[in-house]
């Protein structure tokens, strides 16, 4: 007889860990093949074209390459902190997306007795698990900087530390704002909630009633990520790789991987917060997912489309926008969100 | 509560906790700070309180820890190899010495007196707890009093970091 522990639902969960764990890795390689390809018609290029078709298997390439590289470590590094940097980023970059729920319940088809949620964990604190573990990850990038014991490594250490901070008050104002409307701190109530039609053709969708905070939310939410036009960690112009110029072989891509997952986890939770989460016409409801992967695609394609446009900004540029426009702003929005939440019962 | 992840927890806490004043680096030292944040983060999730849970993360290892991470990079703190003069003299070491003796005694008089009764096991008041709807009207209602004072504490050390840094023109 089987242990009690070993049921169907229990299995489900965990074969459901393991697929979105690996669809998140799988994800951060289709997003390098998808920024070296967009950046390559941009520019007017091919891009990669060889490695599997259309250069698809390019990043599993590029992967083994660095696994096979000898690992660096400078002599005056410090090698505990040095070693632990780059597993602080991916954990936290992995962790974050445990709360965001993509699709509704399914029994697979009547194979589980009770209804399994797309999502690895429902807490009733979600939104804020997210802001959370978010500000774990700035760790791992504060540490390489440091530990790496480089003047352009503690540079770009530094910079993103007072940027993560800057930028992270406005997304956690944003966040309050759509958490004011919705009533909730469930990242699944928030979805459930965006559900209907306006005369029968505009989604109830967040975006519309909170246009402000979206791009508020966004424009953090690139700051906090890393990604050009705020990339100032890894200025190459300035600080030849920032934070990770020690670093070699796959550790420094650990650091890749983790940028690319917490750009998944930015888009999925701004589709989740804003874009009506897995909810889209046509599909049937426990194919929602493709909605889910549909739009958090549009915006990773957006993220990407930034960078090769964008030209970085100086750095006192970014502290100046930052706190003198987009904090008044973000606080603003809160304002009006809050007294139009109470006007309107 | 599972009594094996609270002895876990808490085991994690205490002895993060020691090795923070035990490093020579400061660097090490906020960086075991932030693992004994984290124990605390986990026995407050085995209390059911999830939200104070992650409020512990967000403002004492997120923002705070970061400021301290910040500061130790900016002023490029060495680490203590060299040998500490004795600071304290034979009369500053024996006030010390009294002085702690009588903290150790306080608390295990303010321990003694907290009977197992009062920890309440009630589920609905566990409950209660985890809203945070209750918490925010909690803090805005019967304590906006503490809440506004803390405020204007943490305001007046603002203004006076501010004051302080600021050079003479």
């Amino acid at each position: 007889m089987m242990p009690a522990f070993i049921n169907p639902t229990i299995v489900a969960h965990l074969v459901l860990i393991f697929a979105v764990m690996n669809m998140l890795v799988l994800s951060s390689a289709f997003m390098v093949w998808m920024e070296r390809k967009v950046c390559a018609y941009i520019q007017d290029r091919v891009g990669p074209n060889r490695v599997g078709f259309e250069g698809l298997l390019q990043p599993f390439a590029d992967v083994f390459k660095l696994l096979l590289k000898e690992e660096l470590i400078p002599k005056s590094a410090d090698k505990l902190l040095f070693t632990l940097a780059p597993i602080i980023s991916v954990a936290a970059a992995l962790t974050a997306f445990s709360v965001v729920p993509f699709g509704t319940e399914t029994t697979l088809f009547g194979l589980l007795r009770e209804p399994l949620r797309l999502e690895v964990t429902d807490v009733n604190v979600a939104v804020l698990v997210i802001f959370a573990i978010t500000s774990m990850g700035v760790y791992g990038i504060v540490l390489a900087g440091w530990s790496s014991n480089s003047k352009y490594s503690l540079l770009g250490g530094l910079r993103s530390s007072a940027q993560m901070i800057s930028y992270e008050i406005s997304y956690g104002l944003a966040l309050a704002a759509v958490v004011m409307m919705a009533g909730s701190l469930s990242l699944r109530e928030i979805v459930l909630n965006q559900s209907g039609y306006w005369w029968h053709i505009i989604p109830r969708w967040y975006l519309f009633l909170q246009p402000l905070g979206f791009l508020i939310f966004f424009t953090a939410g690139v700051a906090e990520t890393n990604r050009a036009p705020f990339d100032f960690p890894e200025a190459e112009q300035e600080l030849v790789a920032g934070y990770h110029t020690e670093y070699s072989s796959m550790s420094f891509g650990l650091f890749f991987l983790a940028e690319y997952v917490n750009m998944v986890t930015v888009s999925a939770v701004a589709t989740s917060l804003y874009l009506g989460g897995w909810l889209g016409p046509f599909l049937p409801d426990w194919l929602g997912w493709m909605w889910f992967l549909l739009k958090t695609l549009a915006l990773l394609f957006f993220y990407v489309w930034m960078r090769w446009t964008l030209p970085r900004y100086r750095y006192d540029q970014l502290m100046e926008f930052g706190w003198k426009y987009l904090l008044p702003v973000a606080i603003l929005n809160l304002i009006a969100t809050a007294a139009l939440v109470i006007w309107l019962g | 509560m599972n009594p094996v992840l609270f002895y876990l927890f808490a085991a994690v806490a205490v002895i993060a906790s020691l090795l923070v004043i035990g490093q020579r680096n400061p660097m090490h030292s906020v960086m075991l700070l932030i693992v004994s944040f984290g124990a605390l983060s986990g026995l407050y999730v085995l209390l059911d309180a999830p939200f104070t849970a992650v409020t512990q993360i967000i403002v004492y290892a997120g923002a705070i820890m970061v400021l301290f991470l910040f500061v130790v990079m900016l002023l490029n703190a060495h680490t203590e190899d060299e040998a500490v003069p004795q600071t304290l003299g034979p009369h500053g070491m024996k006030i010390a010495v009294v002085l702690s003796l009588a903290l150790a005694a306080e608390v295990v008089w303010a321990l003694s007196r907290v009977g197992a009764a009062s920890f309440s096991t009630d589920s609905a008041a566990a409950g209660a707890i985890s809203s945070v709807a209750r918490i925010g009207t909690g803090i805005f209602t019967t304590h906006a009093f503490a809440f506004e004072v803390t405020s204007v504490l943490i305001l007046v050390a603002m203004v006076g970091a501010v004051v302080i840094a600021r050079k003479e023109h």
